[in-house]
């Protein structure tokens, strides 16, 4: 039938836009400089390392729109101090940066991401809580964050999170803080992304933003001189790699690297290339080996 | 179980103001819809002009978009409004242009000779429009209606990244908050949108198999 | 409707000149608020003790001149087409395979194909993205896709039952007279046609499958808005938000316009000519989905009652 034709060509490109999809897959194009060497290395048959390494490629679950932590550019590749980290665990299984498989993990999903496999491990300003033991575990901390507020540079009123009560202070749909303010008596108002809630703040809506102090520092230094980061953070949100629930081997090794990161000083190298140009370098927690 | 159940409350508080939601933004939307409608039939080119710029825009405007400019850019240009009523603004101008077009269809669905009918007898166009031709283009109206409204209850989820707190923002806010029933969490949720939904989805059909055989 | 006309009188030259007038006036006021609009924005505002620049300040546009920043929201408009186009594709499979079971008449797959219909309707795409990523673990693109491609499976599928019944009778009978049995009669006699009839129905509703696609950005898929707003808005800052924002705009009207005028010249192409005068009803309609799927019904019920199929030995 000839009027079946036109059809049939829209299905046809349509076919063909499919299967270049089909070809580019998840993650977006590669990083064009040469990542350093890094030398193979051995681990136990069975274990989860031995399969990375055997693999070459390890899936890392992180966020793309935290400042300082883990942040989609252009490149198409995440930078922060979270991607560091993973950079650093991936060298020690032998992995070089590029061959690393970024996957953006939003809030919701990093529990059910690591059950599924769909990552290998989730480094994503991961708050280690008992409820979300249950179902995960985690290695590290390795960065301890507190909850802090943020609030225009000519605001002198709030200066603790007891002035937040019952005042409209925005946050993030679907995370820890967000919670604490509820908990505390302010009055959350939410959206999606951090940089979101500064034009509330802005005009006045909200008197306050309140987050993991780091992305607020991250926040503050885009913008600079309009707002300020006030008061000690009120709460203790240890950062935590996310892994799969029984796997005690991975965890322990993955605390092993950190410590040996820790003390070769890679650590603190990442944090001055990412998170250290706003914030200043502290000693980071031991890893909790429960 | 137990944890879930402690949630209801919480839960109920999101659907209250997704229903708030729907409620508020289909009454407008249908009045906005219905002044769209007069003038996209009415005998002043400009007037009809502006409607079809109007549908036309709103309705290749994804409504995120939408969103982002009722709750960041009017405020920047002083309306200072709770959110929940940018809201409203934002669901009632991405839904009026589908009212609009419903209206038209049931006006085009009305004999032509009861237009000439009403023209003869001396009315005006006010007068058939409002007399004649509207109240028999409701009654066909209604099915296509409610299928508007459907997708308004599912479109109040994105009020959610805006600053509202409806059912499917509290949804994200208690599966981060309970990180080991993030399922049941979803599956409550997606059967409190279907008790909307559903009973409407069957009242349309219904109405419109009862009219489909009439006309 | 070419009544339009019926409703008032033919305008004489006071109407004309009232008119005129009015579209003046009319006009004048929509460029004063745009400018307006426009100066507001424009205007520096006060924060926090210092002072912002207005939104058209280039200092907010400087980013565009950055040609990675164009790669990057190019990269974000081919993620929107690929989910849309693959959607697309696997949304019109569907709908075949779903007509074809809504209208068997074999009760035990009519009846609950029915309810599985009714639930996917009724549920909100954004959950079903959610719900899909969390369960099957199948990665953002396939979250999205998979819950486009059910979603708009049903709609296409009732369209489709629509077209079906809207054939001549003697259609399916040719074809079952000739020794074709049920289903090579559907696929190589009805359903041919009844696509071609409803094709601008179909592709207005593709043109809204390309819409949903902005609502991957709960599952984290990088699509136009996402990538935009979320990404290249955190990554460059808050000052570039309004910049972004309008850009991002510009690019969803062009892609969405381009494809719903190219659905209503689809409409004109195939509106079939034949003896019959049909009203080539605009496809962009919403009703026009729910008219046509309920006189799919009526045809169902009716075709049913009437035995068709009982004595010719395959049973309908």
């Amino acid at each position: 039938m000839k009027r079946m034709r036109l059809p049939l060509i829209a299905l046809a490109a349509a076919g063909a836009l499919a299967l270049s999809a089909c070809a580019s897959g998840d993650t977006p194009g590669a990083e064009e400089t040469t990542a350093p060497e890094v030398e193979a290395v051995e681990f136990e048959e069975g274990t989860t390392m031995a399969a990375l390494a055997d693999a070459g490629t390890i899936t890392i679950g992180t966020k793309f729109d935290q400042p300082l932590f883990g942040l989609m550019g252009p490149s198409g590749t995440p930078e922060g101090f979270d991607v560091e980290i993973g950079k650093i665990i991936a060298s020690e299984l032998g992995i070089s940066e590029d061959k690393i498989e970024w996957k953006e993990a939003v809030s919701a999903n990093r529990e059910p991401f690591i059950q599924n496999g769909e990552v290998d491990i989730v480094i994503a300003t991961y708050t280690i809580n008992d409820k979300r033991k249950e179902v995960v575990s985690f290695a590290g901390p390795y960065y301890m964050a507190g909850q802090s507020i943020l609030v225009l540079a000519d605001n002198d009123d709030i200066e603790s999170e007891d002035d937040l009560v019952g005042q409209p202070v925005c946050s993030v749909t679907g995370s820890t803080p967000a919670a604490k303010l509820a908990e505390i008596g302010a009055e959350p108002v939410l959206t999606d992304t951090y940089s979101n809630c500064l034009e509330p703040l802005r005009n006045g809506t909200v008197v306050a933003v309140s987050t993991d102090n780091v992305i607020l520092a991250g926040l503050a230094a885009q913008n600079e001189g309009e707002f300020k980061v006030v008061g000690k953070p009120f709460t203790e949100e240890p950062y935590g790699i996310g892994l799969a629930l029984e796997d005690t081997e991975f965890r322990m090794w993955i605390n092993d690297v950190l410590e040996k990161a820790y003390e070769d000083g890679r650590y603190e190298e990442a944090w001055n290339k990412t998170a250290g140009t706003v914030l200043p370098f502290v000693e980071p927690p031991a890893p909790d080996r429960y | 179980m137990e944890q879930l159940w402690s949630l209801m409350p919480i839960f109920f508080e999101g659907f209250r103001v997704t229903l708030l939601l729907l409620v508020v933004s289909g009454v407008l939307a249908l009045v906005l819809g219905t002044v769209i409608a007069a003038m996209r039939i009415s005998p002043v080119p400009a007037l009809r002009g502006f409607a079809a710029v109007w549908t036309e825009i709103a309705r290749n405007t994804p409504l995120t978009l939408v969103f982002f400019f009722t709750a960041f850019v009017l405020p920047m240009l002083g309306v200072r409004a709770p959110y929940i009523l940018l809201a409203f603004i934002a669901l009632t101008y991405y839904t009026s242009p589908f009212v609009a077009e419903a209206l038209r269809s049931g006006i085009n669905g009305v004999p032509i000779g009861q237009a000439e009918a009403a023209r003869s007898i001396g009315l005006g166009f006010g007068q058939t429009v409002s007399l004649v031709v509207l109240p028999q283009a409701f009654r066909m109206t209604i099915p296509p209606l409610i299928n508007v409204f459907i997708a308004l209850t599912k479109n109040t989820s994105v009020a959610g990244g805006f600053f509202v707190v409806e059912l499917f923002a509290t949804t994200r806010q208690l599966a981060n908050d309970n990180g080991n029933i993030v399922i049941p969490i979803l599956l409550t949720a997606a059967v409190l949108y279907l008790v909307i939904t559903v009973p409407l989805g069957f009242v349309a059909a219904r109405l419109e198999k009862r009219w489909v055989v009439k006309r | 409707m070419t009544g339009t006309s019926v409703l008032f009188d033919a305008p004489g030259p006071r109407a004309r000149r009232v008119s005129l007038i009015l579209s003046i006036v009319s006009l004048v006021a929509i460029l004063g608020l745009v400018v307006w609009v426009g100066m507001l924005l424009a205007a520096p505002r006060e924060s926090g003790g210092i002072t912002l620049p207005g939104m058209f300040d280039p200092s907010r546009w400087n980013i565009f001149a950055d040609p990675q920043v164009w790669t990057s929201i190019g990269r974000g408009v081919v993620a929107t087409l690929q989910a849309a186009a693959v959607a697309a594709v696997g949304a019109i499979i569907l709908g075949i395979v779903f007509s074809l079971m809504r209208s068997s008449s074999i009760a035990w797959v009519r009846i609950p194909t029915a309810w599985l219909l009714e639930f996917l309707r009724g549920m909100p795409v954004l959950l079903m993205m959610l719900f899909i990523l969390l369960v099957a673990s199948t990665g953002a693109f396939w979250a999205v896709v998979i819950a486009l491609v059910l979603y708009n499976g049903t709609l296409i599928g009732e369209i489709l039952r629509a077209g079906l019944a809207a054939l001549p009778r003697g259609q399916r009978e040719a074809a079952l007279s000739v020794g074709m049995r049920e289903f090579q009669s559907k696929m190589l006699v009805e359903f041919p046609q009844a696509f071609r009839q409803m094709l601008p129905i179909i592709v207005a509703q593709l043109v809204v499958l390309l819409k949903d696609t902005s609502l991957g950005y709960i599952v984290g898929y990088n699509e136009i808005i996402r990538n935009n707003m979320n990404n290249l808005g955190s990554f460059y800052g808050n000052r570039y938000m309004f910049s972004l924002f309008a850009v991002t705009l510009v690019i969803y009207l062009v892609i969405n316009l381009t494809l719903s005028w190219f659905a209503r010249w689809l409409s004109r192409r195939t509106a079939s000519g034949g003896g019959r005068k049909r009203k080539t009803a605009d496809p962009m309609n919403p009703a026009a989905l729910l008219e046509a799927e309920a006189r799919a019904d009526e045809a169902d019920r009716a075709a049913a009652n009437r035995g068709l199929g009982k004595y010719d030995g395959t049973g309908r």
